[in-house]
């Protein structure tokens, strides 16, 4: 049977240093804030696209193209992505570090974690500010049938 | 003594507490059953991991999963190793795992459990296990430690005692119950994982400190308690509170550390 190595009795327990850092506190805060506003953002949200007009029949490429030609539903939509992307980056964060033991697989999910928000955040914000449902110079058999009237 | 003497003397008083007859208060003796123990025993010298071992124990309905514990090591197995102290819920010796929760060994009385079935005692969870039902609280009193645990004040210090009126006395009454037996700590699901994370014992004690009147080191506590291993890794998931063997609200306690670091930053 292996005999297991015991540490010496009174071997002092290592505990990291202080990093006076408020990060964690805003994060916490963050969470009950954004968590209040997407609440609004995203019932908002469904009942304009699902609810409200023609309901679930009307949700096609030209609705979302004439939503975002509106300024408004440009900041709503553009709020609802940074808000529901850092309100669930921040929650992933914490259930990384609250369930993995090693640093190493830490850092390496969390990193994955930001890479995959960082592109949709990007990625997102981009398409909201820049969507046209109807480009110039494209294939007309790629088009949607109201960019030819 | 004469024997006249003796029959003179008075009887003794009739016992002023009325126990009913089916918890053993009648004439007859307090009811005995037999139960089995199914205990995680662990030798350095020998194992890797922790084993479990089967004890089968003729009980009373007095009794609790001390005395069981003590008949085995006394009776069956002097090998059986474990912390007991004052064996009446006061020291905070004696946590452990009972049935998958962790209760002081002094105070769970076998006929609050279900001794139809195996009743499981293991070690509490997240600190170093150092043989069978003991485990190094080292960490655990490092955490306690850097809170600082005692009374920080500034100025003269007065030539009376530091006085305290009722009210602000009755404001960190509940956490002043805490006897560190761990049982809050090593149920958490945040420390066994984070073993850095302060838990929920520390805050505690931090939070007796924070909000008494007298003391004036509140400030440096909650600089601690707001980083990273702080109260902010507390996922309010009340294993603790229900752990705790002296009823301490912890969560709510952690809650109100939070509030103070809030009210604080803004």
């Amino acid at each position: 049977m292996a005999t297991p190595t015991i540490p010496a009795p009174r071997a002092e327990y290592d505990r990291h240093k202080t990093t006076r850092s408020q990060f964690e506190l805003f994060a916490w805060l963050f969470m009950r804030l954004s968590g209040v506003v997407l609440v609004i953002l995203i019932f908002g949200h469904l009942f304009v696209n699902l609810w409200s007009g023609s309901g679930v029949h009307q949700l096609d490429f030209g609705f979302v193209g004439g939503k975002w030609a509106n300024p408004f539903w440009q900041i709503w939509d553009l709020v609802m992505l940074w808000l529901a992307m850092l309100h669930g980056t921040n929650g992933m964060r914490t259930i990384i570090s609250d369930y993995t033991e090693k640093p190493g697989t830490r850092v390496a999910l969390q990193l994955t974690l930001y890479i995959a928000s960082g592109i949709v955040v990007v990625l997102g914000t981009l398409v909201v500010f820049t969507f046209n449902p109807c480009p110039t110079g494209a294939d007309p058999s790629l088009l949607a049938s109201f960019c030819k009237a | 003594m004469s024997a006249d003497t003796a029959t003179k003397e008075t009887a003794e008083p009739a016992s002023k507490v009325d126990i009913p007859d089916h918890l053993g208060g009648g004439a007859g003796e307090i009811p005995s059953f037999d139960c089995t123990f199914l205990i995680a025993r662990f030798n350095p010298e020998e194992d890797s991991e922790p084993h479990w071992e089967e004890y089968k124990v003729t009980m009373h309905g007095t009794d609790r999963v001390l005395d069981a514990l003590h008949k085995i090591k006394w009776e069956m197995d002097g090998s059986l190793s474990f912390r007991r102290s004052c064996a009446h819920g006061v020291c905070g010796s004696d946590a452990m795992r009972i049935n998958g929760r962790n209760r002081l060994a002094c105070k769970t009385l076998l006929k609050d459990l279900d001794t139809n079935k195996t009743i499981t005692v293991e070690a509490i969870k997240g600190l170093p296990l150092e043989k069978d039902l003991i485990v190094d609280m080292d960490p655990f009193f490092q955490s306690y430690r850097e809170i600082m645990p005692f009374l920080i004040t500034s100025g003269h210090e007065p030539t009376r005692e530091r006085l305290q009126s009722a009210e602000d006395r009755e404001r960190f009454d509940d956490t002043t119950k805490c006897i560190l037996c761990a049982s809050c700590t090593t149920s958490c699901p945040v420390f066994w994982t984070d073993g850095q994370y302060f838990g929920p014992a520390s805050i505690v004690n931090a939070h007796r400190f924070i909000f008494d009147s007298r003391d004036q080191g509140g400030d440096l506590r909650l600089e601690v308690l707001n980083d990273k291993e702080g109260v902010w890794r507390c996922r309010t998931t009340f294993n603790c509170t229900e752990a705790c063997p002296r009823g301490i609200q912890i969560t709510k306690a952690i809650a109100e550390v939070k509030q103070a670091l809030l009210e604080r930053a803004f």
